[in-house]
């Protein structure tokens, strides 16, 4: 046995975080970790790294006990972990980042030929293609989570930790890196691996360890479970994967996006005469890899971001494209940002300020010049109760609230306004299952009523499940529009990635 | 304006231009090393004036001026302990407690030059010049680069060794790792307080020896003898993008311009009562530069932001 965590028990400060866990992972296996946030799973890991230090419990490596105080202890004895936001120093080439750390074998001064030479080894040895001398800046996602990968391995790794490895992957990465896990296993490393996409966790683990509320709650195998099951043992309760979705007939177009360009962040075209339309009651989906132009398309739509000028955004026959958050707001759009917490919310704002951000000049939260309280918790207690937004109180501040209820609180806040067109960005990345269910189904109502949805999201399944017609954005163009029911995770995943042709 | 352009005026405009850049480049050469750590030291002024009085105090009292940098160098050193157990050990906010460390050095500085000194007496022996011999020689150059005091030199010589410092040892690795990504640095293993620690000292001594440098070439101190050169040194290194090449760039511009204006006002091209105009130019140039630069380079990510593990 490679890792044997018995009993592990964490408390804090009014929470039980780990209680009672046992994990074991062996050699050549690789051990899913699967639970909502807040389960516990991070936990777990800080403390198999030294991070904190369990109250109760023991963790043996090879059968031997292990005490471990610091991240460098753990890569000491062979513990290794890719982190979901990458722990890379963007400055600096990819030889850098793997020798940081590293005792030198020129003392003070670096010696980074000879650490690019092992790279170079471990990446043909493994089928990981670097190059050492790249800034890591200039590198794209995928190759990025190569070079954590090449780290954990140039410092001998034998039990290696995948914190949501696939979250920034396209379903071609994904498959590509499961290639790449599976030699590792083969080589005899234990990996454990944490996700909570279900369809993955199916297709990789041999063992699979569910969490909720700091217990296991589940320990089965891919052979002997579904979906279904471990969304169950997550949740406590059977989940909608799949959220249902009454067949509607689309209306007119009220979003007509038009030759839209748009610049990213860097000056360069992120969106490139963008060309779409959306109808009342359906939801368009946009399918893309991060960073193929969706955040500035959402942007552009909000009002967040520049049009050039040659775009037309029109909202209902009006072109938007030069004009002010707050008129196109009256001209009936609502939109859900992707920052929840810098575009979506103020954070040190209570619950029930933050539910009337957009219209607390209206006559309804006011009487003449001054903010009516009375109303505005009125409005409060009403929309906390109606969309099962989970907080103390309305006065609570938003940042002290889960992600699911935040996006809830503001879902609630943009739904209210009754918005003609929605544009709605990763309504669901960072939120607990639960929350994401009543998400969708709230999203789905929304349409139900003729609402005209622009669906922007990284998370593919979601994409299908949710869209009436799905829309794959590549370099900043939609280079094709499929209808639901022929759309089908490989041949959008080839056309996220840029190949048209099959 | 005619007088200006002889070859005389302008050698000598120049050779004076790269001694008065010397404080300026060893200030914001050490700046450039605590910013790359991710650590903003906004007392540069105050240690300057610390320094430059301790320099100024022992030449004044024992005429040996290499006791004197090395007493400068102490100051500093001491200051930057000081500064390192605030804002590393403490986790302090760095942009107030630069302020506080550079209101102490002002108020100090000219509190022990009270006591101890009173009236301003100029030291025995300012900095010598040395004219590196054959190089010394050549008609106008000579006079230009190769006749100054041996801090100018040393301080020019550090440009190449910081650049071999940051981009080639595994200390300067670890420097540019915690200034841009501390919590990756972390995770491998390399201490980021040690680190952040280190680079403060190296910093804080070479604002010590640009405080040497100012008092000596100058040869008397005074209150507020700095007159806020520490701070253009902090604008220097934002000005030169956080390279050691840049601070030298920057420095130069300011040691040109310092040393036009005073030709231009020794002159009377500049009437008297306009010099305080004259002398904001280097700020104004510095302003614009930075207007134009914005945007283009990114500083560290991680700087201003104390580092502590979850």
């Amino acid at each position: 046995m490679l890792l044997e965590m018995k009993g592990i028990t964490k408390r804090f400060p009014g929470v039980l975080a780990n209680d009672g866990i046992d994990l074991e992972v062996e050699e050549g296996q690789v051990h899913t970790l699967l639970g909502e946030n807040g389960a516990g799973k991070s936990t777990l890991m800080k403390i198999l790294f030294g991070l904190y230090q369990q109250d109760e419990g023991e963790v043996l490596l090879r059968g031997k006990p292990l005490s471990i105080g610091s991240p460098s202890e753990a890569i000491d004895v062979g513990i290794g972990m890719v982190h979901q936001h990458f722990m890379l120093v963007p400055t600096l080439t990819v030889a850098e980042n793997v020798a940081l750390g590293l005792k030198s074998g020129r003392g003070a001064l670096t010696d980074l030929d000879a650490v690019s030479k092992r790279i170079n080894e471990i990446s043909e040895a493994h089928g990981l293609s670097v190059d050492p001398s790249v800034e890591v800046w200039r590198m794209a996602v995928g190759e990025r989570q190569r070079v954590e990968i090449i780290k954990a391995l140039y410092r001998d790794a034998t039990l290696l930790v995948l914190d949501e490895p696939t979250a920034v992957l396209t379903p071609q990465e994904v498959d590509d890196l499961f290639v790449i896990l599976r030699r590792m296993t083969d080589e005899g490393r234990g990996l454990i691996f944490i996700s909570h996409k279900l369809h993955e966790v199916m297709a990789l683990s041999d063992e699979i360890t569910v969490l909720r509320n700091g217990a296991v709650t589940g320990h089965t195998r891919p052979s002997e479970t579904s979906r279904e099951q471990l969304a169950e043992m997550m949740v406590g309760r059977s989940v909608k994967l799949v959220p249902d979705r009454p067949h509607v007939t689309a209306g007119e177009p009220r979003l007509v996006i038009k030759n839209l360009e748009v610049k990213g962040d860097r000056g360069t075209m992120a969106v490139e005469g963008l060309n779409l339309d959306v109808c009342g009651g359906e939801i368009v989906g946009i399918a893309g890899v991060s960073g193929n132009g969706q955040k500035e398309l959402a942007e552009a739509v909000a009002g967040l971001r520049r049009a050039e000028g040659s775009s037309h955004i029109m909202l209902n026959d009006v072109d938007v494209a030069q004009l002010d958050t707050r008129k196109r707001r009256d001209l009936g759009l609502g939109y859900v940002s992707e920052e929840r917490m810098t575009d979506g919310a103020i954070g040190e704002f209570s619950v029930s300020e933050n539910l009337i951000l957009v219209d607390h000049g209206s006559e309804k939260f006011t009487k003449g010049k001054f903010l009516d309280f009375k109303a505005i918790r009125e409005q409060g207690e009403t929309l906390v109760k109606k969309f099962a937004v989970k907080t103390p109180s309305i006065d609570t501040p938003v940042s002290s609230l889960s992600g699911g209820n935040i996006q809830k609180v503001i879902l609630a806040r943009e739904l209210t306004a009754k918005p003609s067109v929605m544009v709605v960005a990763q309504p669901t990345r960072g939120v607990d299952i639960g929350s994401a269910e009543y998400i969708h189904s709230q999203l789905i109502a929304q349409r139900d009523v003729g609402t005209a949805t622009l669906l922007i999201s990284e998370d593919l399944d979601e994409v299908i499940g949710l869209s009436d017609r799905i829309a794959v954005m590549f370099e900043g163009e939609i280079v094709a529009i499929i209808p639901s029911e022929e759309a089908e995770r490989d041949k959008i995943g080839l056309l996220m990635a840029g190949v048209f042709d099959s | 304006m005619s007088d200006f352009f002889t070859v005389s005026v302008l050698v000598s405009v120049f050779a004076s231009g790269i001694r008065l850049a010397t404080p300026y480049l060893l200030a914001s050469l050490g700046e450039t090393i605590g910013q790359r750590s991710g650590v903003l030291n906004l007392g540069v002024d105050g240690i300057m004036l610390l320094a430059a009085f301790g320099a100024y105090y022992t030449a004044l009292k024992t005429d040996n001026l290499w006791l004197a940098v090395l007493v400068a160098l102490l100051v500093g050193l001491m200051v930057g302990v000081v500064y390192g157990l605030i804002t590393v050990s403490l986790h302090a906010a760095q942009g107030i407690s630069g302020i506080g460390i550079f209101l102490f050095g002002l108020g100090f500085s000219d509190l022990l030059f009270q006591v101890w000194v009173g009236t301003p007496l100029p030291v025995p022996h300012k900095l010598p010049k040395l004219s590196i011999p054959g190089l010394g020689s050549i008609p106008n150059i000579g006079e230009a680069l190769f006749q100054h005091n041996l801090m100018t030199y040393g301080a020019f010589m550090l440009v190449p060794a910081v650049m071999f410092l940051l981009q080639k040892t595994t200390f300067g690795m670890n420097v540019r790792a915690v200034g841009e990504n501390p919590q990756a640095a972390d995770s491998l293993g390399v201490s980021v307080g040690r680190t952040r620690f280190m680079a403060i000292l190296l910093g804080s001594s070479a604002a010590g020896l640009a405080g040497a440098a100012l008092v000596l070439q100058g040869g008397i101190f005074q209150a507020n003898l700095t007159n806020g050169l520490g701070f253009i040194a902090i604008a220097i290194v934002y000005f030169g993008a956080w390279r050691p090449l840049g601070a030298m760039a920057g420095s130069l511009l300011y040691g040109m311009v310092n040393a036009t204006v005073v030709q231009l006002k020794v002159q009377g091209t500049i009437p008297r009562s306009a010099s305080d105009l004259a002398s904001m130019a280097p700020a104004v140039i510095t302003i614009l530069a930075l207007v134009f630069l914005a945007g283009r380079v990114k500083a560290p990510a991680a700087l201003t932001k104390p580092f502590a593990r979850h």
